[in-house]
C-alpha cells in the first residue's frame, strides 16, 4: 500500500501557525511570570492579531504568500478567505483591546487563559475561512466555538456568566450535531467531502435524472438549522440574549462579530459554494434561498422589535446583532455577482461599529458596574467625547449616511434588488428588502433611545469615565473605520469584489 | 437497495429497539444514576450498529471512548456529588409535550425523506478489509490538516476545562 503524503504547502498557513504559536507564548508567559504578569500579558496578546496581520501583508507583498491551495486542496487562500481573515483578526484585536478594564478586579487569576483562548478561537476562524472541504470546515468551526464556551463562563463566581457558558455549550453542541447530520447526508450523496468535487458529483447524478432533491431538502434543513443557531437567526436565537448578557462584555463582542462571521463563512462555503448549482429550476425542490429568506425576515423583525423592549444594553445589542445577521442574509440570498462581496463588506463595516459600541459598553460597565440603559443618562455632560463616539457607532449600526454602516446596508440591498430585477425567481427579494427597510426604522428607534439617554437626560449619573491607553486605541481605530470606510469605501469594496461569484466559488 | 441478509436485519431492529428505549429512559428516569446506566446501554447498542455496518474501528472507539471513558466519568461525577444519586429529579418541564411532538415530526420527516432517496453512494462492496489501517492512512495523508487542527482544538479544550474546574485560591 502506498502512503504518499500530500504536499502541505506551509507557506500558505503561516498566519494560522504564527497565531497559534503566539497563543502558546501568551499561555507560557503568564505561567513563567507566576501569574503576576499584570497588563503585560494583555499587551502581548494584543500584539498577536496585529503582528499576524502585518506578517501576512508583508509576506503577501514579498510574494512569499498568495492565493493558492495547500494540504491536498483542503486549504485554500482565496480573496474571500483573506477578506474574512482580516475581519477575524480585527475582531480579536478589538476584543482583546477592550478587555484591559477587566484585569483590575474581574480577571485576576487566569489572564493568560483568557487571552490565549481568544487567540485560539481566532486560529479556528482562520482555518475555517481557508477550508474548502467539509471536515476541515467542521473542525475549524469547532475550534472557533469551544474556546468561546469557556470564555462565556469565565467569571466562575458569577451566576449569569456560568449560565451563559452552559447555555452556549448545549446550544453549540446541538447546532454542531445538526450541522454534522446535514453534512453526513451530503457525503452519502456525493461520496466526497471536498465541496467542489461534491458539487460536480451531485450535478452528475442529478443530470442522469435521478432525484437528489428530496435528500438535499433534508440536508438543507438540518444545515440551515445548525448554522442558524450559530448565526442566531430566529427561531434559533433564544440563546443569544442570555449568553451576551452573562458573558464578559469583550467576549460578547467577539461572539457577535467573530463567531457570527465564522458562521457566515461556513454558510457561504456550504450553501453558496456547494448548493448553488442546484438553484436550477430543473433540480427543484431545493429552494434554500426561500427558506433562508424566511429566516432573514424573521431575524430582522424579531431582532429589531424585541430590542426595543430591552432595558439592559447587552441584551439590546444581542437582539440588534440578531437583526444585523438578518440584513447580512439578505445579501447572501441574492446569489448574484455582488452577493458575497456585499456580505463581506457588510461584515467589515459591522465589525468596526459593533466592536466599537461594545468597547464603550465595556468601558461604562468597568466604571459603573452596570449595563442598564439608564446608566447612560447624562453621559454627554460627564464624558462628551465618549458620548459622541458611542453616537457615531450607533448611527453606523442604524445605517445613517455617511457612515460605513450605511454603505454596507446600501450594497446588501442593492445586490438583492439587482437580483430581484434580473430574474422573476428572485421576486421574493423585493419583499425581503421591504422588510429590511421597514425594520431599519424600528432599529433607529432603539439606537436613538440610547443617544437620547446620553444627551437629553439631565441626571449626570457617573463621574467622568477614565480611559486606559488600549481602550483609547480601540475606540480610535473603530471610529476611524466607521467614518473612513463610510466616506471612502472604494478600496475595501474593490478588494471585496475580487471574491468570486457564487457559481465560481472554489472553481480553480 | 443493497440486499440485506435477514439475520442482519433482525439484529438491526433489535439494536434499534434497545437504542430508542434506553435513550428514552436516559431523558425520562427520575434517578440520575439510573440515567447514566441507561446511557451506557444506549451507547453500547450504537457500537453494535457500527459492527453491523462493518465499521469495526468505530465500534471499538465507541466502546472505548463513550462507554469506557465518558459514561464512567459521568457515573463518577454522580457518585462523588453528595446526595445526587439518591435524589429524585424531574427531567421534564411544561414544554415536554411540544418538544416530543417536534422530535416525532423531525424523526418521521427524516425517515420519509431518507427512504424516498435512492441515489446513495453505496460503497459497501468497496470497503477495505482492514478499515482501521485505512482510517489511519487517510488521517496521516489526505486528512492530515484537520487531524492537526483537532490537536489544537484539544489543547484549547484542555486548558479551558482545567481553568473552569480549578478551585480558586483567594
Amino acid at each position: 500500500m502506498t502512503t504518499a503524503a500530500p504536499i502541505i504547502d506551509l507557506n500558505l498557513m503561516i498566519p494560522e501557525i504564527f497565531l497559534f504559536l503566539w497563543a502558546c507564548l501568551v499561555f507560557t508567559y503568564d505561567l513563567v511570570t507566576k501569574r503576576k504578569s499584570g497588563n503585560a500579558v494583555a499587551w502581548l496578546a494584543l500584539a498577536g492579531p496585529v503582528l499576524t496581520g502585518i506578517l501576512t501583508v508583508v509576506m503577501f507583498s514579498a510574494g512569499f504568500y498568495g492565493y493558492g491551495k495547500a494540504a491536498g486542496a483542503m486549504f485554500e487562500v482565496d480573496p474571500m478567505a483573506v477578506f474574512f481573515k482580516i475581519i477575524f483578526l480585527g475582531a480579536a484585536f478589538f476584543a482583546i483591546g477592550s478587555s484591559f478594564g477587566l484585569l483590575k478586579n474581574r480577571i485576576v487569576n487566569h489572564r493568560g487563559e483568557f487571552f490565549g483562548l481568544i487567540l485560539l478561537s481566532t486560529v479556528g476562524m482562520l482555518f475555517l475561512a481557508a477550508s474548502r472541504e467539509m471536515i476541515s470546515l467542521y473542525v475549524g468551526l469547532e475550534l472557533t466555538t469551544i474556546p468561546l464556551f469557556v470564555l462565556a463562563a469565565f467569571f466562575k463566581d458569577d451566576r449569569l456568566s456560568v449560565e451563559a457558558g452552559i447555555k452556549y455549550l448545549i446550544i453549540g453542541a446541538l447546532s454542531s450535531a445538526l450541522l454534522l447530520y446535514g453534512m453526513s447526508f451530503l457525503y452519502g450523496l456525493g461520496g466526497t467531502t471536498d465541496i467542489w468535487q461534491w458539487k460536480l458529483e451531485v450535478a452528475r447524478i442529478a443530470g442522469k435524472g435521478e432525484g437528489v432533491g428530496v435528500i438535499l431538502t433534508l440536508s438543507v434543513i438540518t444545515i440551515l438549522a445548525g448554522l442558524g443557531f450559530k448565526l442566531a437567526l430566529p427561531p434559533f436565537h433564544q440563546w443569544a440574549p442570555d449568553v451576551y448578557q452573562g458573558a464578559p462584555t469583550p467576549v460578547a463582542a467577539f461572539l457577535s462579530v467573530g463567531s457570527k462571521a465564522a458562521g457566515l463563512v461556513a454558510f457561504a462555503k456550504l450553501m453558496i459554494g456547494g448548493m448553488v448549482a442546484f438553484w436550477d429550476p430543473v433540480m427543484i425542490p431545493n429552494d434554500w434561498g426561500i427558506l433562508t429568506a424566511i429566516l432573514a425576515a424573521s431575524a430582522m423583525i424579531v431582532g429589531n422589535v424585541v430590542a426595543v423592549r430591552q432595558s439592559n444594553i447587552k441584551r439590546m445589542m444581542a437582539y440588534s446583532s440578531i437583526a444585523q445577521a438578518g440584513y447580512i442574509m439578505v445579501g447572501m440570498v441574492a446569489l448574484n455577482d455582488f452577493c458575497l462581496s456585499s456580505v463581506a463588506f457588510y461584515m467589515f463595516a459591522y465589525m468596526f461599529a459593533n466592536m466599537g459600541a461594545f468597547a464603550v459598553i465595556a468601558l461604562i460597565e468597568d466604571a459603573t458596574g452596570s449595563c442598564e440603559i439608564s446608566t447612560y443618562a447624562g453621559l454627554s455632560r460627564t464624558s462628551p467625547a465618549l458620548a459622541v463616539t458611542m453616537t457615531v457607532f450607533l448611527l453606523s449600526l442604524t445605517g445613517i449616511p455617511p457612515l460605513a454602516g450605511f454603505m454596507a446596508k446600501y450594497y446588501v440591498f442593492a445586490a438583492a434588488i439587482q437580483s430581484a430585477g434580473a430574474s422573476p425567481t428572485f421576486g421574493f427579494l423585493y419583499w425581503l428588502v421591504g422588510v429590511g427597510l421597514v425594520t431599519s426604522v424600528v432599529a433607529l428607534y432603539y439606537y436613538a433611545n440610547i443617544i437620547k439617554q446620553m444627551y437629553f437626560h439631565d441626571r449626570p449619573s457617573t463621574s467622568p469615565i477614565t480611559f486606559d491607553a488600549p481602550m483609547v486605541m480601540v475606540l480610535a481605530v473603530a471610529l476611524c473605520g466607521v467614518v473612513v470606510f463610510g466616506l471612502f469605501p472604494e478600496p475595501v469594496l474593490q478588494f471585496a469584489r475580487q471574491i468570486p461569484p457564487p457559481y465560481e466559488l472554489f472553481q480553480h | 437497495m443493497i440486499p440485506v441478509q435477514p439475520e442482519v436485519g433482525v439484529a438491526f431492529w433489535m439494536l434499534a429497539f434497545v437504542i430508542i428505549m434506553s435513550g428514552a429512559m436516559v431523558v425520562s428516569l427520575r434517578n440520575i444514576f439510573h440515567c447514566a446506566l441507561c446511557l451506557i446501554i444506549c451507547l453500547s447498542a450504537v457500537a453494535g450498529i457500527f459492527i453491523l455496518l462493518e465499521a469495526e474501528f468505530l465500534a471499538a472507539a465507541q466502546v472505548l471512548i463513550y462507554v469506557g471513558a465518558v459514561s464512567i466519568l459521568i457515573i463518577f461525577a454522580v457518585m462523588l456529588t453528595s446526595n445526587l444519586a439518591v435524589q429524585k429529579i424531574v427531567q421534564t418541564n411544561e414544554n415536554a409535550l411540544v418538544a416530543f411532538v417536534i422530535c416525532l415530526v423531525f424523526m418521521g420527516g427524516t425517515c420519509a425523506l431518507v427512504d424516498a432517496t435512492h441515489v446513495w453512494r453505496y460503497t459497501a462492496e468497496a470497503l477495505p478489509a482492514n478499515n482501521t489501517l485505512e482510517i489511519g492512512r487517510q488521517l496521516m495523508t489526505d486528512y492530515m490538516l484537520p487531524f492537526e487542527v483537532v490537536s489544537i482544538l484539544l489543547i484549547a479544550a484542555l486548558i479551558g476545562a482545567i481553568m473552569l474546574a480549578r478551585e480558586e485560591k483567594t
